[in-house]
């Protein structure tokens, strides 16, 4: 087997077992109150950290690129109460513009 | 208590077979855990229909990731299979480079692990929202990605599991495809950073972190996470700043 091929099977067979651990093992049974109440913070924190790693992040640090103004373009549209989807085209948009002057 | 949910609502979209669809308008948040067996058939197509803006990033990403598959002697069947299993763009493109780096397949493995890692803190979260059969759970299950589960929040951790599987679904096929065509075809649609996409994937968590900013509570959290998330990015590996930031969680198990 190839080492691509390995990584494949061995990267695949991990995901899929850690999206399945929680809706297979614990199936719909409801989580003891504290831990659910400790997982309410899971969304704002991840969330605010995929912000983080998405807008500045990059495999030799911290990059400060075009990806900004994009995020910036959003928080404006965000400001404006916009529909999801105008945010995403509004920071697309801008980051492209931006990218090709 | 009821999510804040956006004042605005999305325009019709159109959708994978072509027709367009009226928003679903105004329909209220589900209270937390109050009606458990959800009859909603919209749940699908509102997860759906929120995320078909996605589709040509989720294409164009996967295209780009075929393409950098293709360039070495990464077998294009190997991409197109672990689109399909391994389905989460950050993992695959850290193990295709680290192993184009000339990097064993213990590092290329780690790598994408360490950034899947947060699916199973996802995972074990959400679990009480999931039903039917284990078979079912488990293919519902892999369709938790970031996006999916950011779409599908219906406050105090939980998710609307409908709108999660259907945005799941309404990605998968143009992942694949994407990486399909990158990976035999070449690169004949372009670099996703020249459209701009990069940019747009900070703003739209961003636009959803907003929605979960509820209390002092949640505000703290997010401050925590992106600060850990901050200040780990040039210190350590990909994946790890985001994990890290769940850590958080710990914080939340301390009596109130």
């Amino acid at each position: 087997m190839s080492s691509a091929w390995a990584v494949v099977v061995i990267v695949g067979a991990c995901t899929i077992a850690f999206r399945a651990a929680g809706p297979v093992v614990l199936g719909g049974r409801a989580l003891p109150p504290r831990l659910a109440s400790a997982f309410e913070l899971l969304a704002p924190s991840l969330l605010a950290a995929l912000v983080v790693t998405q807008a500045v992040g990059s495999k030799d640090g911290i990059v400060l690129d075009t990806r900004l103004v994009g995020v910036a373009a959003g928080v404006v549209a965000i400001l404006f109460r916009a529909p999801l989807i105008v945010v995403i085209v509004v920071a697309a948009a801008a980051t492209a513009l931006v990218r090709l002057v | 208590m009821v999510v804040p949910r956006p004042r605005t609502q999305a325009p019709p979209v159109v959708t994978t077979t072509g027709a367009t669809e009226d928003p679903v308008s105004g329909r209220a948040a589900r209270p937390s855990g109050s009606d458990h067996i959800s009859s909603d058939p919209p749940g699908y197509r509102d997860g759906a229909k929120r995320l078909a803006i996605l589709t040509p990033a989720a294409f164009s990403f996967g295209a780009a990731f075929g393409v950098l598959a293709g360039t070495e002697d990464f077998d294009p069947a190997a991409a197109i299979v672990m689109s399909a299993t391994t389905f989460a763009g950050a993992a695959q493109f850290a193990a295709v480079t680290v192993l184009e780096d000339g990097g064993t397949v213990g590092a290329a493995v780690a790598a994408a692990v360490l950034l899947n890692l947060r699916y199973l803190a996802i995972s074990i979260a959400i679990a009480p929202d999931f039903e039917g059969s284990r078979s079912r759970r488990f293919f519902e299950s892999q369709m938790i990605v970031d996006e999916s589960w950011a779409v599908s929040q219906v406050g105090h951790g939980r998710v609307d599991r409908k709108k999660l599987v259907g945005a799941g679904l309404v990605l998968f096929p143009f992942w694949i495809g994407g990486t399909m065509v990158g990976a035999l075809a070449g690169d004949v649609v372009g670099d996703p950073a020249r459209l701009g996409f990069d940019g747009a994937l900070p703003a739209l968590f961003l636009a959803l972190l907003v929605l979960q900013l509820v209390d002092r509570r949640a505000k703290i959290a997010a401050v925590a996470g992106g600060a850990i998330a901050l200040i780990l990015i040039p210190i350590t590996p990909p994946g790890v700043p985001v994990i890290a930031a769940s850590a958080v969680c710990l914080w939340g198990l301390r009596k109130r």
